[in-house]
């Protein structure tokens, strides 16, 4: 999926394009992003992340950081990638801000640029869990399980699966997981049209964005 | 009476075999009982959950929930399609506002949905609904109570509403600070509802349990405690998500905080088949890890 397209835009045209304009930048390209600008800096959402003291940077912060053009910091940053898609914040931002789709907005395209915390978990777990369902159309949870476990290493896995083993053995146990997953896991029928349409969606994307594939996409 | 049917939308966790089976188990014996018929969207896919976002992005996101959308007016043509987890009701809700709000991106969904030949099956209007929508607004709490036969007398519960069933969207005429349906559901089965309980809409981590283990544990540990603290016999919450979370990670928050946790996590689902009568089977309770002893007794009754 992600093989390059010739007809994309070298990669240093999005950099040009929005010199010393990140606030633009994010306009354009990241979900919501032009409902930044809104933001009149209350701090109610920064007091509303469950995983609060986790980020460097709260989304109130991130706001301001954008419009100060503070890019690298931003899209560097591992704090978007703490939010728990709670909808905490977007009940409660007077300005009616959707912050939880602009953290997944920075967030995707920080990872779509490549530059994303690469050991981020969040980030990696995202990766592994969108790549299994795009793959067969819905979740394999024990091969979803086995690939995180074993994420950063063999010896890593193992420890993890031990760690783990209790709590597999009990969802077993209780017939809600499937030891055989592995080799037998039913996805949709039609997955083959699934993998088109969620290929050229991505084009399309991409495309809307400029993001071509000269970008730097880092694979893993 | 005519059955009243719905789209299905089971997502999933709910499949058999997976995280939350036993929820879908309850969720077919309580309709069974409320004269529901649940007709499954044929091939639906994965919502893409709250973690899909960071490598699907936008359209390709928006193309997967449009496709459940596009199958259930093919299949189910007029049916509200219903949906019994959170994270896909409000993954499909989601789109299908966004769609509305943003007329190039239905275009490229459209277009994209052309795959499939399902581009004329995409409904704007549609409305997608959480199963516990249909349960007060169509049934209503009167009707909810008619099929009882077996009263859960004595059993205090600690009501989780969570986050994504409660926010943004929520149910009609509830608040988001303290929605009260899941505490009525309670007292029309003759159970006893702790309606002040603390962690009723505390975040359970989501998806980071996975990726932050330590993180949600934290989160985790606060609501569990809380029901303790305020003397529930068990926790139970309309989302597949909150219940995995808040069950099976209580033995791992044990080794880390030295409790000694073991707080049953139930569904409304499973709660309301036990009162309608239903069999331990019928309403799932084998599938709880944390035995929930005391639905049993009466189901066993
Ligand atoms: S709550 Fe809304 S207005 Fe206040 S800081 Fe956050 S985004 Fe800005
Ligand atoms: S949805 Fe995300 S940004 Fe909003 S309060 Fe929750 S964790 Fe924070």
């Amino acid at each position: 999926m992600e093989k390059s397209a010739s007809k994309q835009p070298p990669p240093t045209t999005t950099a040009e394009k929005y010199r010393n304009n990140f606030l633009r930048e994010v306009e354009d390209n990241v979900e919501e992003g032009e409902w930044v600008k809104m933001c009149i800096q209350c701090g109610v959402c920064s007091g509303s992340c469950p995983l609060g003291s986790a980020w460097e940077h709260p989304p109130q912060e991130l706001f301001m950081m954008i419009r100060a053009g503070q890019r690298e910091q931003v899209l560097r940053s591992d704090s978007m990638w703490m939010c728990t898609s709670c909808y905490n914040c977007i009940v409660r931002c007077p300005r009616q801000l959707p912050i939880t789709h602009i953290m997944h907005g920075l967030a995707n395209y920080a990872h779509r640029l490549g530059i994303a915390p690469a050991q981020n978990p969040t980030r990696r777990f995202a990766k592994i869990f969108w790549d299994n369902i795009a793959h067969s159309g819905r979740v394999n949870e024990l091969l979803l399980s086995i690939k995180l476990y074993f994420m950063n290493g063999f010896g890593e896995g193992i420890r993890m699966a031990y760690h783990m083993a209790g709590m597999g053995f009990a969802m077993f146990k209780t017939g809600r997981l499937d030891p055989f997953g592995l080799f037998m896991h039913k996805g949709i029928d039609n997955a083959k049209e699934l993998q088109t349409m969620l290929t050229k969606a991505r084009e399309i994307e991409d495309r809307r964005r400029g993001l071509g594939l000269g970008v730097a996409v880092k694979a893993d | 009476m005519a059955k009243k049917e719905y789209s299905y939308f089971p997502g999933c966790s709910s499949v058999r075999s997976a995280s939350a089976s036993n929820y879908m188990v309850s969720v077919n014996t309580m309709c069974e009982k409320l004269e529901i018929a649940l007709n499954e969207i044929p091939d639906w896919n994965c919502c893409g959950a709250s973690i899909g976002y960071a490598e699907g992005g936008e359209l390709p996101r928006h193309v997967l929930n449009a496709r459940n959308i596009a199958l259930s007016g093919k299949h189910n043509p007029g049916q509200d399609i219903v949906a019994t987890c959170a994270a896909c009701w409000l993954g499909t809700r989601e789109t299908q506002e966004r769609l509305n709000e943003d007329p190039d991106m239905l275009t490229d969904t459209r277009t994209v949905l052309q795959e499939g030949n399902l581009q004329d099956y995409y409904s704007q209007n549609i409305p997608v609904r959480h199963m516990v929508e249909v349960m007060i607004e169509d049934i209503g709490y009167e009707g909810l109570a008619k099929p009882v036969v077996k009263p859960l007398k004595g059993i205090k519960f600690a009501g989780y509403v969570g986050c994504q069933t409660n926010r943004p969207f929520g149910i009609d005429g509830e608040s988001f600070e303290n929605p009260r349906y899941l505490d009525k559901m309670v007292e029309i089965v003759g159970g006893e509802a702790i309606t002040d309980y603390e962690k009723k809409v505390t975040c359970c981590g989501g998806a980071l349990a996975f990726s932050e283990p330590e993180k949600s544990q934290k989160q985790i540990h606060d609501i569990v405690e809380a029901a303790y603290d305020q003397g529930a016999d068990m926790i139970v919450t309309p989302c597949p998500v909150c219940q995995m979370n808040v069950e099976v990670y209580q033995g791992q928050i044990n080794k880390r905080y030295g409790t000694n946790f073991s707080m049953p996590v139930t569904y409304y689902s499973q709660i309301l088949a036990v009162a309608y009568g239903s069999t331990g089977k019928e309403a799932g309770l084998k599938g709880n890890i944390i035995r929930a002893k005391a639905l049993e007794k009466i189901a066993n009754k």
